[in-house]
Protein backbone atom coordinates (compact mmCIF):
# COMPACT_ATOMS: atom_id res chain seq x y z
CA UNK A 1 0.00 0.00 0.00
CA UNK A 2 1.05 3.55 -0.59
CA UNK A 3 2.96 4.98 2.34
CA UNK A 4 2.08 8.41 3.62
CA UNK A 5 4.47 11.22 4.35
CA UNK A 6 3.74 12.27 7.89
CA UNK A 7 5.34 15.34 9.47
CA UNK A 8 4.99 16.10 13.14
CA UNK A 9 7.01 17.14 16.13
CA UNK A 10 7.68 14.82 19.03
CA UNK A 11 8.96 16.57 22.14
CA UNK A 12 9.79 19.57 19.89
CA UNK A 13 11.92 17.53 17.45
CA UNK A 14 10.71 17.54 13.85
CA UNK A 15 10.07 14.17 12.18
CA UNK A 16 9.20 13.54 8.52
CA UNK A 17 8.42 9.87 8.09
CA UNK A 18 6.97 7.58 5.46
CA UNK A 19 4.44 5.41 7.25
CA UNK A 20 2.08 2.62 6.28
CA UNK A 21 -1.51 3.81 6.78
CA UNK A 22 -2.25 1.00 9.26
CA UNK A 23 0.50 2.06 11.68
CA UNK A 24 -0.78 3.57 14.90
CA UNK A 25 0.88 6.58 16.47
CA UNK A 26 1.98 4.25 19.27
CA UNK A 27 3.73 1.88 16.84
CA UNK A 28 5.52 4.74 15.09
CA UNK A 29 6.67 6.35 18.35
CA UNK A 30 8.04 3.07 19.67
CA UNK A 31 9.26 1.22 16.59
CA UNK A 32 10.19 3.91 14.04
CA UNK A 33 11.34 6.69 16.36
CA UNK A 34 12.57 4.48 19.19
CA UNK A 35 10.79 6.28 22.01
CA UNK A 36 9.80 3.25 24.07
CA UNK A 37 8.73 5.16 27.19
CA UNK A 38 5.16 5.05 25.90
CA UNK A 39 3.81 1.57 26.65
CA UNK A 40 1.41 -0.80 24.94
CA UNK A 41 -0.88 -2.58 27.38
CA UNK A 42 -4.22 -3.55 25.88
CA UNK A 43 -4.01 -1.86 22.45
CA UNK A 44 -7.79 -1.34 22.57
CA UNK A 45 -8.12 1.95 24.45
CA UNK A 46 -8.88 0.44 27.84
CA UNK A 47 -5.69 0.76 29.91
CA UNK A 48 -4.18 4.19 29.18
CA UNK A 49 -0.56 2.92 29.16
CA UNK A 50 -0.10 4.41 25.68
CA UNK A 51 -1.26 7.92 26.66
CA UNK A 52 0.60 10.79 24.95
CA UNK A 53 -0.54 14.34 24.28
CA UNK A 54 -1.38 15.58 20.81
CA UNK A 55 -1.60 19.39 20.63
CA UNK A 56 -1.83 19.34 24.42
CA UNK A 57 -4.71 16.86 24.61
CA UNK A 58 -4.26 13.39 26.06
CA UNK A 59 -5.09 10.51 23.72
CA UNK A 60 -4.67 6.74 23.67
CA UNK A 61 -1.99 6.50 20.95
CA UNK A 62 -2.93 2.86 20.27
CA UNK A 63 -6.23 4.02 18.73
CA UNK A 64 -4.86 6.85 16.60
CA UNK A 65 -3.34 6.31 13.17
CA UNK A 66 0.09 7.90 12.84
CA UNK A 67 -1.15 9.46 9.59
CA UNK A 68 -3.84 11.29 11.59
CA UNK A 69 -1.10 12.98 13.63
CA UNK A 70 0.23 14.81 10.56
CA UNK A 71 1.04 18.43 11.41
CA UNK A 72 0.53 17.96 15.13
CA UNK A 73 2.73 18.49 18.18
CA UNK A 74 3.18 15.32 20.19
CA UNK A 75 4.57 15.01 23.70
CA UNK A 76 5.69 11.76 25.26
CA UNK A 77 7.10 10.91 28.68
CA UNK A 78 10.63 11.38 27.26
CA UNK A 79 9.92 15.06 26.65
CA UNK A 80 8.88 15.91 30.19
CA UNK A 81 12.14 16.69 31.95
CA UNK A 82 14.30 19.58 30.85
CA UNK A 83 17.85 18.28 30.89
CA UNK A 84 18.41 16.68 34.26
CA UNK A 85 15.65 18.68 35.92
CA UNK A 86 12.52 16.58 36.36
CA UNK A 87 8.91 17.69 35.84
CA UNK A 88 6.95 18.10 39.13
CA UNK A 89 4.91 15.00 38.22
CA UNK A 90 8.09 12.95 37.87
CA UNK A 91 9.37 14.28 41.21
CA UNK A 92 6.10 13.54 42.93
CA UNK A 93 5.84 9.97 41.58
CA UNK A 94 9.34 9.28 42.96
CA UNK A 95 8.75 11.02 46.31
CA UNK A 96 5.37 9.42 46.97
CA UNK A 97 6.22 6.00 45.54
CA UNK A 98 3.55 6.31 42.85
CA UNK A 99 4.73 3.21 40.98
CA UNK A 100 5.94 -0.34 41.46
CA UNK A 101 6.79 -2.02 38.14
CA UNK A 102 6.41 1.34 36.39
CA UNK A 103 4.64 0.05 33.28
CA UNK A 104 1.59 2.27 33.75
CA UNK A 105 3.57 5.30 34.95
CA UNK A 106 4.24 7.10 31.63
CA UNK A 107 0.54 6.90 30.81
CA UNK A 108 -0.54 8.12 34.25
CA UNK A 109 1.94 10.98 34.11
CA UNK A 110 0.95 12.14 30.61
CA UNK A 111 -2.78 11.91 31.40
CA UNK A 112 -2.23 13.82 34.66
CA UNK A 113 -0.13 16.47 32.94
CA UNK A 114 -2.82 17.27 30.38
CA UNK A 115 -5.54 17.27 33.03
CA UNK A 116 -3.68 19.43 35.57
CA UNK A 117 -2.70 21.96 32.94
CA UNK A 118 -6.42 22.41 32.19
CA UNK A 119 -7.51 22.08 35.84
CA UNK A 120 -4.71 23.34 38.12
CA UNK A 121 -6.97 23.37 41.19
CA UNK A 122 -8.57 19.96 40.66
CA UNK A 123 -9.86 18.16 43.75
CA UNK A 124 -8.84 14.61 44.58
CA UNK A 125 -12.25 13.35 43.42
CA UNK A 126 -11.82 15.12 40.09
CA UNK A 127 -8.33 13.70 39.64
CA UNK A 128 -9.55 10.16 40.39
CA UNK A 129 -12.33 10.59 37.86
CA UNK A 130 -10.00 12.05 35.23
CA UNK A 131 -7.60 9.12 35.57
CA UNK A 132 -10.36 6.53 35.16
CA UNK A 133 -8.91 5.53 31.78
CA UNK A 134 -5.56 4.51 33.28
CA UNK A 135 -5.12 1.10 34.83
CA UNK A 136 -2.40 0.04 37.26
CA UNK A 137 -2.08 -3.63 38.14
CA UNK A 138 0.41 -3.04 40.99
CA UNK A 139 -0.11 -0.08 43.27
CA UNK A 140 -3.76 0.02 44.28
CA UNK A 141 -3.87 3.68 43.10
CA UNK A 142 -3.53 5.34 46.54
CA UNK A 143 0.09 6.33 46.00
CA UNK A 144 -0.57 7.39 42.43
CA UNK A 145 -3.31 9.78 43.53
CA UNK A 146 -1.11 11.11 46.34
CA UNK A 147 1.64 11.74 43.80
CA UNK A 148 -0.67 13.57 41.39
CA UNK A 149 -2.14 15.74 44.16
CA UNK A 150 1.32 16.61 45.38
CA UNK A 151 2.47 17.39 41.83
CA UNK A 152 -0.56 19.66 41.38
CA UNK A 153 0.62 21.66 44.36
CA UNK A 154 4.19 21.83 43.01
CA UNK A 155 2.86 22.94 39.63
CA UNK A 156 0.74 25.66 41.26
CA UNK A 157 3.68 27.08 43.22
CA UNK A 158 5.94 26.92 40.15
CA UNK A 159 3.28 28.91 38.30
CA UNK A 160 3.08 31.50 41.09
CA UNK A 161 6.85 31.85 41.22
CA UNK A 162 6.89 32.78 37.53
CA UNK B 1 -4.09 -4.96 11.51
CA UNK B 2 -4.06 -5.43 7.71
CA UNK B 3 -2.82 -2.61 5.54
CA UNK B 4 -5.24 -0.45 3.58
CA UNK B 5 -5.24 2.52 1.27
CA UNK B 6 -5.83 5.74 3.20
CA UNK B 7 -7.42 8.80 1.65
CA UNK B 8 -7.46 12.18 3.34
CA UNK B 9 -9.78 14.44 1.35
CA UNK B 10 -10.11 18.11 2.29
CA UNK B 11 -13.71 18.68 1.14
CA UNK B 12 -17.00 16.83 1.54
CA UNK B 13 -17.34 16.64 -2.27
CA UNK B 14 -13.94 15.01 -2.60
CA UNK B 15 -14.74 12.60 0.24
CA UNK B 16 -18.08 11.69 -1.35
CA UNK B 17 -16.49 10.97 -4.74
CA UNK B 18 -13.78 8.85 -3.14
CA UNK B 19 -16.44 6.84 -1.33
CA UNK B 20 -18.45 6.46 -4.53
CA UNK B 21 -15.38 5.43 -6.59
CA UNK B 22 -14.40 2.79 -4.06
CA UNK B 23 -17.80 1.17 -4.20
CA UNK B 24 -18.83 -0.83 -1.14
CA UNK B 25 -15.27 -1.31 0.01
CA UNK B 26 -14.42 2.07 1.47
CA UNK B 27 -14.85 2.85 5.15
CA UNK B 28 -15.36 6.32 6.61
CA UNK B 29 -12.86 7.04 9.40
CA UNK B 30 -13.67 9.61 12.08
CA UNK B 31 -11.96 9.31 15.49
CA UNK B 32 -11.30 5.61 14.96
CA UNK B 33 -12.13 4.51 18.51
CA UNK B 34 -14.73 2.01 17.36
CA UNK B 35 -13.10 1.18 14.01
CA UNK B 36 -9.51 0.55 15.12
CA UNK B 37 -10.62 -1.85 17.85
CA UNK B 38 -12.55 -3.84 15.22
CA UNK B 39 -9.68 -3.76 12.71
CA UNK B 40 -7.18 -4.95 15.31
CA UNK B 41 -9.48 -7.78 16.35
CA UNK B 42 -9.90 -8.75 12.69
CA UNK B 43 -13.68 -8.17 12.84
CA UNK B 44 -13.33 -5.96 9.77
CA UNK B 45 -10.51 -5.68 7.24
CA UNK B 46 -11.02 -2.50 5.21
CA UNK B 47 -9.38 -2.13 1.78
CA UNK B 48 -9.78 1.61 1.56
CA UNK B 49 -10.33 4.11 4.29
CA UNK B 50 -11.52 7.67 3.80
CA UNK B 51 -10.60 9.90 6.75
CA UNK B 52 -12.76 12.96 7.41
CA UNK B 53 -10.14 14.59 9.63
CA UNK B 54 -8.73 17.01 7.03
CA UNK B 55 -12.10 18.48 6.06
CA UNK B 56 -12.31 21.86 7.75
CA UNK B 57 -15.47 23.08 9.48
CA UNK B 58 -16.75 19.62 10.40
CA UNK B 59 -15.93 20.03 14.07
CA UNK B 60 -17.62 23.31 14.94
CA UNK B 61 -20.33 23.98 17.52
CA UNK B 62 -22.68 26.92 16.87
CA UNK B 63 -25.86 28.14 18.57
CA UNK B 64 -28.44 30.52 17.17
CA UNK B 65 -31.62 31.54 19.01
CA UNK B 66 -33.73 30.98 15.91
CA UNK B 67 -32.16 27.90 14.36
CA UNK B 68 -30.79 26.17 17.45
CA UNK B 69 -27.68 24.11 17.95
CA UNK B 70 -25.53 22.93 15.06
CA UNK B 71 -22.71 20.46 15.75
CA UNK B 72 -20.32 19.14 13.10
CA UNK B 73 -20.16 15.36 12.71
CA UNK B 74 -16.43 15.37 13.56
CA UNK B 75 -16.86 17.22 16.85
CA UNK B 76 -15.02 15.44 19.66
CA UNK B 77 -16.88 14.22 22.73
CA UNK B 78 -14.53 16.25 24.91
CA UNK B 79 -15.43 19.46 23.06
CA UNK B 80 -19.15 18.74 23.50
CA UNK B 81 -18.73 18.03 27.19
CA UNK B 82 -16.78 21.29 27.65
CA UNK B 83 -18.98 23.56 25.51
CA UNK B 84 -20.75 26.05 27.80
CA UNK B 85 -23.63 26.41 25.31
CA UNK B 86 -24.28 22.68 25.34
CA UNK B 87 -23.83 22.39 29.11
CA UNK B 88 -26.32 25.20 29.73
CA UNK B 89 -28.95 24.58 27.09
CA UNK B 90 -28.57 20.93 26.06
CA UNK B 91 -27.34 19.61 29.40
CA UNK B 92 -28.26 15.98 28.78
CA UNK B 93 -26.05 15.94 25.65
CA UNK B 94 -23.04 17.34 27.53
CA UNK B 95 -23.67 14.72 30.22
CA UNK B 96 -23.96 11.93 27.64
CA UNK B 97 -20.72 12.96 25.92
CA UNK B 98 -18.92 13.14 29.27
CA UNK B 99 -19.87 9.50 29.94
CA UNK B 100 -18.01 8.11 26.91
CA UNK B 101 -14.88 6.11 27.87
CA UNK B 102 -12.04 8.17 29.35
CA UNK B 103 -10.72 11.67 28.63
CA UNK B 104 -8.17 10.07 26.27
CA UNK B 105 -11.00 8.36 24.36
CA UNK B 106 -13.15 11.51 24.34
CA UNK B 107 -10.29 13.50 22.80
CA UNK B 108 -10.49 11.11 19.82
CA UNK B 109 -14.13 9.97 19.69
CA UNK B 110 -16.56 12.02 17.59
CA UNK B 111 -20.30 12.60 17.77
CA UNK B 112 -20.77 11.34 14.19
CA UNK B 113 -18.96 8.12 15.07
CA UNK B 114 -21.03 7.58 18.21
CA UNK B 115 -24.24 7.82 16.18
CA UNK B 116 -23.13 6.01 13.01
CA UNK B 117 -21.74 3.07 14.96
CA UNK B 118 -25.44 2.59 15.85
CA UNK B 119 -24.87 0.88 19.18
CA UNK B 120 -28.13 0.82 21.18
CA UNK B 121 -25.98 1.77 24.21
CA UNK B 122 -24.24 4.81 22.67
CA UNK B 123 -24.14 7.52 25.32
CA UNK B 124 -25.16 10.53 23.22
CA UNK B 125 -28.20 9.12 21.44
CA UNK B 126 -30.78 9.24 24.25
CA UNK B 127 -30.09 12.97 24.58
CA UNK B 128 -30.14 13.55 20.81
CA UNK B 129 -33.54 11.81 20.69
CA UNK B 130 -35.04 14.11 23.32
CA UNK B 131 -33.61 17.20 21.63
CA UNK B 132 -35.12 16.13 18.31
CA UNK B 133 -31.80 16.18 16.45
CA UNK B 134 -31.86 16.28 12.66
CA UNK B 135 -28.98 14.60 10.85
CA UNK B 136 -27.59 16.35 7.78
CA UNK B 137 -26.22 13.78 5.38
CA UNK B 138 -24.13 14.31 2.24
CA UNK B 139 -23.21 12.01 -0.64
CA UNK B 140 -22.61 12.18 -4.39
CA UNK B 141 -26.42 12.05 -4.72
CA UNK B 142 -26.72 15.35 -2.87
CA UNK B 143 -27.90 16.17 0.61
CA UNK B 144 -30.71 14.88 2.79
CA UNK B 145 -31.85 15.49 6.33
CA UNK B 146 -33.45 12.90 8.58
CA UNK B 147 -34.63 12.98 12.18
CA UNK B 148 -32.49 10.86 14.48
CA UNK B 149 -35.62 8.92 15.41
CA UNK B 150 -35.69 7.40 11.93
CA UNK B 151 -31.95 6.78 11.77
CA UNK B 152 -31.55 3.56 13.77
CA UNK B 153 -32.66 0.26 12.26
CA UNK B 154 -31.23 -2.37 14.63
CA UNK B 155 -28.18 -3.08 16.77
CA UNK B 156 -25.21 -1.76 14.75
CA UNK B 157 -27.50 -0.89 11.86
CA UNK B 158 -28.59 2.52 10.66
CA UNK B 159 -30.41 3.82 7.61
CA UNK B 160 -27.16 5.36 6.35
CA UNK B 161 -26.48 4.24 2.78
CA UNK B 162 -22.99 3.40 1.62
CA UNK B 163 -21.01 6.55 0.85
CA UNK B 164 -23.19 8.83 2.94
CA UNK B 165 -21.47 11.17 5.39
CA UNK B 166 -23.14 12.66 8.45
CA UNK B 167 -21.91 16.24 8.20
CA UNK B 168 -23.89 18.01 10.92
CA UNK B 169 -26.50 17.56 13.62
CA UNK B 170 -29.03 20.27 14.25
CA UNK B 171 -31.17 20.50 17.40
CA UNK B 172 -34.04 23.02 17.60
CA UNK B 173 -33.68 25.97 20.01
CA UNK B 174 -34.45 25.32 23.68
CA UNK B 175 -37.25 27.17 25.46
CA UNK B 176 -36.09 29.08 28.58
CA UNK B 177 -38.33 27.21 31.00
CA UNK B 178 -36.84 23.81 30.21
CA UNK B 179 -34.25 21.48 31.67
CA UNK B 180 -32.70 18.15 30.73
CA UNK B 181 -30.68 15.35 32.25
CA UNK B 182 -29.02 12.03 31.29
CA UNK B 183 -28.44 9.10 33.62
CA UNK B 184 -26.18 6.21 32.68
CA UNK B 185 -26.63 3.06 34.71
CA UNK B 186 -23.25 1.34 35.04
CA UNK B 187 -21.03 -0.50 37.51
CA UNK B 188 -17.73 1.36 37.17
CA UNK B 189 -17.75 5.11 37.56
CA UNK B 190 -15.90 5.52 34.25
CA UNK B 191 -14.97 3.24 31.33
CA UNK B 192 -18.11 1.15 31.39
CA UNK B 193 -20.83 0.76 28.79
CA UNK B 194 -24.38 1.73 29.75
CA UNK B 195 -26.63 -1.04 31.12
CA UNK B 196 -29.35 1.50 30.61
CA UNK B 197 -29.27 5.12 29.52
CA UNK B 198 -32.16 7.50 30.16
CA UNK B 199 -32.38 11.09 28.97
CA UNK B 200 -35.25 13.49 29.57
CA UNK B 201 -36.08 17.02 28.64
CA UNK B 202 -38.91 18.79 30.48
CA UNK B 203 -40.58 22.10 29.70
CA UNK B 204 -42.86 23.55 32.39
CA UNK B 205 -45.44 26.33 32.07
CA UNK B 206 -47.39 27.49 35.14
CA UNK B 207 -46.47 24.35 37.02
CA UNK B 208 -47.65 21.87 34.39
CA UNK B 209 -45.68 19.94 31.81
CA UNK B 210 -45.90 21.89 28.54
CA UNK B 211 -43.62 19.44 26.77
CA UNK B 212 -41.54 16.41 27.67
CA UNK B 213 -39.34 13.98 25.80
CA UNK B 214 -37.82 10.78 27.14
CA UNK B 215 -35.06 8.83 25.39
CA UNK B 216 -34.03 5.30 26.35
CA UNK B 217 -30.75 3.59 25.41
CA UNK B 218 -29.61 -0.02 25.76
CA UNK B 219 -33.11 -1.34 26.53
CA UNK B 220 -34.34 -2.12 23.00
CA UNK B 221 -32.70 -3.12 19.67
CA UNK B 222 -32.37 0.60 18.91
CA UNK B 223 -32.46 3.70 21.09
CA UNK B 224 -36.15 4.65 21.53
CA UNK B 225 -38.45 7.44 22.74
CA UNK B 226 -40.80 6.53 25.61
CA UNK B 227 -43.78 8.20 23.95
CA UNK B 228 -46.46 6.58 26.16
CA UNK B 229 -44.80 8.04 29.23
CA UNK B 230 -44.49 11.43 27.53
CA UNK B 231 -48.24 11.48 26.80
CA UNK B 232 -49.10 10.67 30.41
CA UNK B 233 -46.99 13.57 31.65
CA UNK B 234 -48.08 16.24 29.17
CA UNK B 235 -50.52 18.79 30.62
CA UNK B 236 -50.11 17.48 34.16
CA UNK B 237 -48.14 18.65 37.15
CA UNK B 238 -45.28 16.41 38.20
CA UNK B 239 -47.10 14.72 41.09
CA UNK B 240 -45.83 11.51 42.60
CA UNK B 241 -48.65 9.44 41.11
CA UNK B 242 -48.29 10.87 37.59
CA UNK B 243 -44.53 10.31 37.74
CA UNK B 244 -45.07 6.70 38.83
CA UNK B 245 -47.58 6.10 36.04
CA UNK B 246 -45.26 7.58 33.42
CA UNK B 247 -42.24 5.67 34.72
CA UNK B 248 -44.16 2.38 34.51
CA UNK B 249 -45.26 3.23 30.97
CA UNK B 250 -41.62 3.82 29.99
CA UNK B 251 -40.64 0.44 31.43
CA UNK B 252 -43.54 -1.11 29.53
CA UNK B 253 -42.31 0.40 26.26
CA UNK B 254 -38.78 -0.97 26.69
CA UNK B 255 -37.91 -4.45 25.42
CA UNK B 256 -34.58 -5.24 27.03
CA UNK B 257 -32.55 -8.43 26.74
CA UNK B 258 -30.71 -10.40 29.40
CA UNK B 259 -26.96 -10.56 28.90
CA UNK B 260 -23.76 -11.00 30.92
CA UNK B 261 -24.20 -7.58 32.45
CA UNK B 262 -27.73 -7.89 33.85
CA UNK B 263 -31.14 -9.48 33.34
CA UNK B 264 -34.03 -8.14 31.26
CA UNK B 265 -36.19 -7.91 34.41
CA UNK B 266 -33.57 -5.78 36.14
CA UNK B 267 -33.26 -3.51 33.12
CA UNK B 268 -37.01 -3.05 32.84
CA UNK B 269 -37.38 -2.22 36.51
CA UNK B 270 -34.46 0.18 36.35
CA UNK B 271 -36.03 1.97 33.37
CA UNK B 272 -38.94 2.72 35.70
CA UNK B 273 -36.68 3.95 38.52
CA UNK B 274 -34.39 6.00 36.28
CA UNK B 275 -37.16 7.56 34.17
CA UNK B 276 -38.68 9.04 37.32
CA UNK B 277 -35.30 10.23 38.56
CA UNK B 278 -34.32 11.73 35.21
CA UNK B 279 -37.57 13.68 34.90
CA UNK B 280 -37.29 15.02 38.44
CA UNK B 281 -33.69 16.07 37.86
CA UNK B 282 -34.59 17.73 34.53
CA UNK B 283 -37.43 19.70 36.16
CA UNK B 284 -35.16 20.70 39.05
CA UNK B 285 -32.85 22.38 36.51
CA UNK B 286 -35.50 24.82 35.27
C1 LIG C 1 -12.06 2.07 25.53
C2 LIG C 1 -13.33 2.53 24.89
C3 LIG C 1 -14.39 2.94 25.69
C4 LIG C 1 -15.59 3.37 25.10
N1 LIG C 1 -16.61 3.76 25.92
C5 LIG C 1 -17.77 4.18 25.38
C6 LIG C 1 -18.84 4.62 26.21
O1 LIG C 1 -18.73 4.64 27.43
N2 LIG C 1 -19.99 5.05 25.62
C7 LIG C 1 -20.14 5.08 24.27
O2 LIG C 1 -21.19 5.50 23.79
N3 LIG C 1 -19.14 4.65 23.44
C8 LIG C 1 -17.97 4.21 23.97
N4 LIG C 1 -16.96 3.77 23.16
C9 LIG C 1 -17.20 3.69 21.71
C10 LIG C 1 -16.68 4.87 20.88
O3 LIG C 1 -15.65 5.57 21.53
C11 LIG C 1 -17.77 5.85 20.50
O4 LIG C 1 -18.83 5.19 19.86
C12 LIG C 1 -17.23 6.98 19.60
O5 LIG C 1 -18.07 8.09 19.69
C13 LIG C 1 -17.06 6.59 18.15
O6 LIG C 1 -16.60 7.72 17.43
P1 LIG C 1 -15.30 7.67 16.50
O7 LIG C 1 -15.15 9.04 15.95
O8 LIG C 1 -14.15 7.13 17.22
O9 LIG C 1 -15.83 6.65 15.39
P2 LIG C 1 -15.07 5.74 14.33
O10 LIG C 1 -14.50 4.56 14.99
O11 LIG C 1 -14.15 6.56 13.49
O12 LIG C 1 -16.34 5.32 13.45
C14 LIG C 1 -17.42 4.57 13.98
C15 LIG C 1 -18.39 4.20 12.85
O13 LIG C 1 -19.10 5.32 12.36
C16 LIG C 1 -18.83 5.59 10.99
N5 LIG C 1 -18.73 7.04 10.90
C17 LIG C 1 -18.01 7.84 11.73
N6 LIG C 1 -18.22 9.13 11.46
C18 LIG C 1 -19.10 9.16 10.41
C19 LIG C 1 -19.72 10.24 9.71
N7 LIG C 1 -19.50 11.53 10.02
N8 LIG C 1 -20.57 9.92 8.69
C20 LIG C 1 -20.83 8.62 8.39
N9 LIG C 1 -20.27 7.56 9.04
C21 LIG C 1 -19.42 7.84 10.06
C22 LIG C 1 -17.56 4.84 10.69
O14 LIG C 1 -17.48 4.46 9.33
C23 LIG C 1 -17.71 3.63 11.60
O15 LIG C 1 -18.55 2.68 11.04
C24 LIG C 1 -15.73 3.35 23.70
C25 LIG C 1 -14.66 2.95 22.90
C26 LIG C 1 -13.46 2.54 23.48
C27 LIG C 1 -12.33 2.12 22.61
S1 LIG D 1 -2.47 0.31 25.03
FE1 LIG D 1 -3.62 2.01 24.45
S2 LIG D 1 -5.11 2.08 25.99
FE2 LIG D 1 -4.10 0.24 26.47
S1 LIG E 1 3.13 0.20 38.69
FE1 LIG E 1 2.90 -1.71 37.72
S2 LIG E 1 1.16 -1.37 36.49
FE2 LIG E 1 1.22 0.38 37.68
Amino acid sequence: MKKHLVSFTVNNDQYDLLVEPRKTLLAVLRDSIGLTGTKEGCSTGDCGACTVTVDGKSVTSCLMLAASANGKAIKTIEGLSSGSSLHPLQHAFIDKGGYQCGFCTPGFIMASKAFLEENPNATEAEVRHALGGNICRCTGYTKIIEAVMSAAELMRSARQAR
Amino acid sequence: MRDFALFEPTTIEEASSLLAENGGKATILAGGTDLLVGWKEGIATPKSVVSLAQISGLDSIAYDENTGLSIGGMTKMRAIEQSSTIRNRYTALAEGASEVGSIQIRNLATLGGNICNASPAADTVAALLVFGAQLEIASTYGERTIPIRDFFVGPGESSLQHGEIVTRLVCPPRPDNSGSHYIKQKIREVMDLAFIGVAASVELAHGVVADVKIGLAAVAPTPIRATDAENILKGNSLSESILEQAASAAAEQSSPISDLRCSAEYREDMVRVLTKRTIQASAARI
